[in-house]
C-alpha cells in the first residue's frame, strides 16, 4: 500500500527538481519553462493525492483546470520564446537582463 | 482744527507723491512749483497752529485720526497731540524745510535728479511731521524710520560717487544700532504700560518707577531706567551724540540743502524733540538722566575739537552741529527741556543760514570745499557773506544774537542744575564755548578774508540762492530775543514738558530774568561772552596775521593733531571691531554654515544620499529571470515560514 507521505515525497521532490532547474540553469529559456512545468505538476500531484485519500473528488477536478491552464501557458510561452529568438537570435538566459538597475 | 492739522502733514506728502511719480512728465519747473508749494501750505498752516496754540493758548489737541489696527486689546493708531511743543517744532521744520526747497532750486539747477531731489526732501517734510505731531509711539517710529529712510536717500543722492554710497550705508547701519535700541525702548513701554499712547503711557509713569526688571538674573534694574535708556539710545543714533556719532561728519556726502535740512535743522535734531516729549518718563530717572547729561557734554566739547581742524567748509560745520547736539542734549540731562527745545529752534535757524550760506560758496566755487583754496571772497559775495557772518556770530553766541540767548540759558541751566556730573558738564561745556568761537571764526576768516588763492573773479549767486540766507538770518538775529520769555519762562511749554520739582533749574534762572535786552546786557559781562572773544582774538591772529603759526603748531604737537585727524579713532577701531569682525563672522556662516551646513549636508547631503541608497538598491535588479523568480520563492518561504510559525 502507498502511503499519502509516499505521494507527498514525490510532490516534494518534483517541486525540488524543478526549483533547482530554474536557478542552476543558466542557458536554455526552454528548460525553464520546463521546470516551471515540473513546479506545476507537483502541486497536481498534491491535489491529486489529498483528493484521493480524503475521498473528495473537488481536487482532481482543479487538476483539470490547472492542466488546461498549464498547457495555455506553456503555448504562451513558446510564442513569446520565438518571438524573443527573432528579435536577439538567441535563447541563452544570460542575455536577457535588460531589466537590470 | 484736526483738519488743519492733517493738510499740514498731507500736502508735503502730495508734493512728493506727485514730483516724485510724474516729476520726468511734468518737467522741472512745475515739479519745484508742487513741491514748493506743498511745503507752503504747510507752513502757512503751522503758523495758524502757533498762533492758536501759543498766542491764545488752546488747550492741547490730542486725538486719534484712524485707528490703523487692534491686536489683543493694543490699539494701533494714527493720531496727532498738538500743543506748545508741537508747535514749536511744526513751525521751526516747515519754515526751514521751504527756506531749504526755495535754495535748491539754485543749487540743483544743473542736476539730473532735479525732481528725485525735490520729492525726497518733500517725503522727508512728511516724515518728520508725522514724527512732531504723533500722539503714540508708533507713529513716531514711523517717522523717526521715514526720516531715517529719506536721509539715506539723500546721503546717497549722487549714487554714482562711490564715497557717497559708502557714506550713505554708513548712516544707516549706525542709525540701526540706535533704532534697536529705541524699538526695545518702545517694546518695554508696552510691556510695562499694555499701550503705546502718550497720555496712558504718562499716566501710568510714576507706577512703572517703582518697579524693577531683572534682566540678568538676580540683579534688579530700575524698569524705567531701563526704558529712558534705551529710549535715549535711539536719540543717540538720530541725533548723533558720541558714540553713535560717526555717521554724521560723513552724511556730508549729500548735496548741502540736504544737510542743512536734515543733518543740522530737523532730522538729528528728533532725539533731542523726543526726549522732551518723553519728559514724564525721564524726570522719573535720576541715572538716566545724569548718563544723558554726561553723553551730552562729551559730545559738546570733544566734537567740537574736531572742528578745529577739518578743512571741508561743510565738516567743519557738521562737526558744528554735533557740538550744539551735544549741549542741546546736556540741556536735556539737566531738565531743562524748554532750554534744550529753545536751542534747537534757534539752531536750525542759524545752522541752516551757515550751511546754506556755504553752499552758496560752494556753488560760485564750482563745488569745491576745501576751505585752504578760498579766501578773501567777501567783497565779491557780499550777501553770502554778510548772511554768514551773522550766522557765526548766532553761533557763537554774541550776546543780542539768538544763538545767545538759548546757549547761555543751557548754559545757566547746567551751572544751577544739582544733578550728578553736572559741574564736569558745566565745566567741558563752558570750555565748548570757547572751541565754538575758535572754529566758527577760523572758517569764516579762512574762506571770506585773508589772501585769496582764487584766480578767476566770483560772482555772487542767483536770488533763489541769496533770498533764502536772507530770511534765514533775520531769525537767527532776532528770534531768541523775542520767544526766550514767552518759551522759557512765561507759560513756557506749558503741559508739554513735565519738570520734577527738585529739578527745576529754569525755575532758578527765572528769578534773575527780567527781559531779554537785560539779559543780553548782563551776557556782555558773562563769562561765556569773554571765551568768545578769546576764540575770536585766537582765530584772529592765527588765520589772519601769523598764518605759518597753525602750522608750526601743528608740527609740534603732531601726536595730539594725529589722533584728532583720525576723529579719536572712532571709525578705525568700528572697523576694526565691528566691521571687521561681522565680516568675519559672515565668513564663517558663508562658509560654514551656508555653504557646508544648508548647501552640502542638507540640499546636496540629501541628494547624495538618495543616490547612494539607489545605487545599493540596483544591485538586486539583476535584471536576469532567475534572480526575479529566485526572490518570489524566498519570498514565499519566509511569509510561509511566517504563516505556519504563528499559527
Amino acid at each position: 500500500m502507498i502511503a499519502l507521505t509516499d505521494y507527498l515525497m514525490l510532490g516534494v521532490i518534483l517541486f525540488c527538481i524543478g526549483m533547482a532547474g530554474i536557478f542552476l540553469n543558466r542557458k536554455n529559456v526552454i528548460t525553464m519553462l520546463m521546470s516551471i512545468e515540473l513546479i506545476l505538476l507537483s502541486v497536481n500531484f498534491n491535489f491529486i493525492a489529498f483528493s484521493r485519500f480524503l475521498n473528495d473528488s473537488v481536487g482532481q477536478v482543479f487538476v483539470f483546470f490547472i492542466l488546461t491552464v498549464a498547457a495555455a501557458e506553456s503555448a504562451i510561452g513558446l510564442a513569446i520564446l520565438v518571438v524573443l529568438f527573432r528579435q536577439r537570435r538567441t535563447i541563452n538566459v544570460t542575455d536577457f537582463n535588460t531589466l537590470k538597475g | 482744527m484736526q483738519n488743519v492739522y492733517l493738510w499740514i502733514v498731507l500736502a508735503p506728502l502730495c508734493g512728493a507723491v506727485i514730483t516724485g511719480l510724474f516729476g520726468p512728465k511734468i518737467g522741472r519747473s512745475r515739479s519745484h512749483l508742487v513741491a514748493i508749494s506743498g511745503v507752503a501750505i504747510s507752513f502757512l498752516l503751522s503758523l495758524v497752529v502757533v498762533y492758536q496754540h501759543i498766542l491764545n493758548g488752546a488747550a492741547p489737541y490730542d486725538s486719534t485720526v484712524y485707528t490703523w489696527m487692534t491686536i489683543e486689546g493694543i490699539c494701533l493708531k494714527i493720531g496727532f497731540l498738538v500743543d506748545n511743543l508741537t508747535a514749536v517744532m511744526i513751525c521751526t521744520v516747515t519754515f526751514i524745510s521751504l527756506m531749504v526747497h526755495i535754495y535748491t532750486v539754485g543749487y540743483m539747477q544743473d542736476d539730473d535728479g532735479y525732481q528725485r531731489f525735490f520729492s525726497y526732501i518733500s517725503l522727508f517734510t512728511f516724515a518728520m511731521l508725522m514724527l512732531v505731531m504723533a500722539n503714540n509711539f508708533l507713529q513716531l517710529f514711523f517717522g523717526w524710520e521715514g526720516v531715517g529712510l529719506v536721509s539715506y536717500l539723500l546721503i546717497g543722492f549722487w549714487y554714482k560717487r562711490e564715497s557717497a554710497i559708502y557714506a550713505s550705508f554708513k548712516a544707516f547701519l549706525v542709525n540701526r544700532v540706535g533704532d534697536f535700541g529705541f524699538l526695545l525702548g518702545i517694546a518695554a513701554v508696552l510691556m510695562a504700560c499694555n499701550s503705546i499712547d502718550y497720555a496712558e503711557v504718562f499716566i501710568a509713569a510714576p507706577m512703572i518707577a517703582r518697579s524693577t526688571i531683572q534682566i540678568i538674573p538676580g540683579v534688579d534694574w530700575s524698569l524705567m531706567t531701563l526704558i529712558c535708556i534705551l529710549l535715549f539710545i535711539g536719540a543717540m543714533g538720530k541725533s548723533a551724540q558720541v558714540p553713535l556719532h560717526v555717521w554724521l561728519p560723513d552724511s556730508m556726502e549729500g548735496p548741502t540743502p540736504i544737510s542743512a535740512l536734515i543733518h543740522a535743522a530737523t532730522m538729528v535734531t528728533a532725539g533731542i524733540f523726543m526726549v522732551a516729549r518723553m519728559s514724564p518718563l525721564f524726570e522719573l530717572s535720576e541715572t538716566a538722566l545724569s548718563f544723558i547729561l554726561v553723553i551730552g557734554s562729551v559730545t559738546a566739547l570733544f566734537m567740537g575739537f574736531l572742528g578745529i581742524i577739518q578743512n571741508d567748509i561743510k565738516r567743519v560745520i557738521a562737526y558744528s552741529t554735533l557740538s550744539q547736539l551735544g549741549y542741546m542734549t546736556a540741556a536735556l540731562g539737566v531738565s531743562a527741556y524748554p532750554a534744550a527745545i529753545f536751542h534747537l529752534m534757534t539752531h536750525a535757524f542759524f545752522k541752516a543760514l551757515l550751511f546754506l550760506g556755504a553752499g552758496s560758496v560752494i556753488i560760485a566755487m564750482h563745488h569745491e570745499q576745501d576751505i585752504r583754496k578760498m579766501g578773501g571772497i567777501w567783497k565779491q559775495m557780499p550777501i553770502t557773506w554778510f548772511t554768514f557772518l551773522i550766522g557765526t556770530l548766532s553761533l557763537v553766541g554774541v550776546p543780542g544774537f539768538s544763538g545767545f540767548y538759548s546757549k547761555d540759558s543751557i548754559l545757566e541751566a547746567v551751572y544751577a542744575s544739582h544733578i550728578s556730573s553736572a559741574s564736569f558738564a558745566y565745566f567741558s561745556m563752558i570750555l565748548g564755548v570757547f572751541v565754538t568761537s575758535f572754529y566758527s571764526f577760523r572758517l569764516y576768516f579762512t574762506v571770506f578774508h585773508g589772501e585769496t588763492h582764487i584766480q578767476e573773479h566770483l560772482h555772487e549767486t542767483p536770488l533763489v540762492v541769496t533770498i533764502p540766507l536772507i530770511l534765514l538770518s533775520i531769525p537767527s538775529v532776532v528770534i531768541g530775543a523775542i520767544t526766550i520769555e514767552p518759551l522759557l519762562f512765561d507759560t513756557g511749554f506749558g503741559s508739554s514738558v513735565f519738570v520734577a520739582p527738585d529739578h527745576n533749574v529754569l525755575g532758578h534762572l527765572e528769578l534773575v530774568f527780567h527781559n531779554s535786552i537785560s539779559f543780553g546786557l548782563h551776557g556782555l559781562i558773562g563769562l561765556p561772552f569773554f571765551l568768545v572773544l578769546a576764540g575770536f582774538g585766537a582765530a584772529f591772529y592765527l588765520y589772519l596775521i601769523k598764518q605759518e603759526l597753525p602750522e608750526l603748531i601743528k608740527q609740534r604737537f603732531y601726536k595730539i593733531y594725529n589722533v584728532m585727524d583720525h576723529k579719536y579713532f572712532f571709525d578705525e577701531i568700528y572697523q576694526l571691531f565691528f566691521v571687521h569682525c561681522g565680516q568675519k563672522l559672515g565668513t564663517v556662516l558663508w562658509k560654514f554654515g551656508d555653504a557646508g551646513l544648508i548647501d552640502g549636508l542638507l540640499v546636496n547631503g540629501s541628494a547624495q544620499l538618495v543616490v547612494w541608497f539607489a545605487s545599493m538598491v540596483r544591485r538586486l535588479q539583476s535584471g536576469y529571470l532567475y534572480t526575479y523568480a529566485f526572490a518570489m520563492i524566498i519570498g514565499l518561504l519566509i511569509f510561509l515560514t511566517w504563516f505556519i510559525t504563528t499559527h
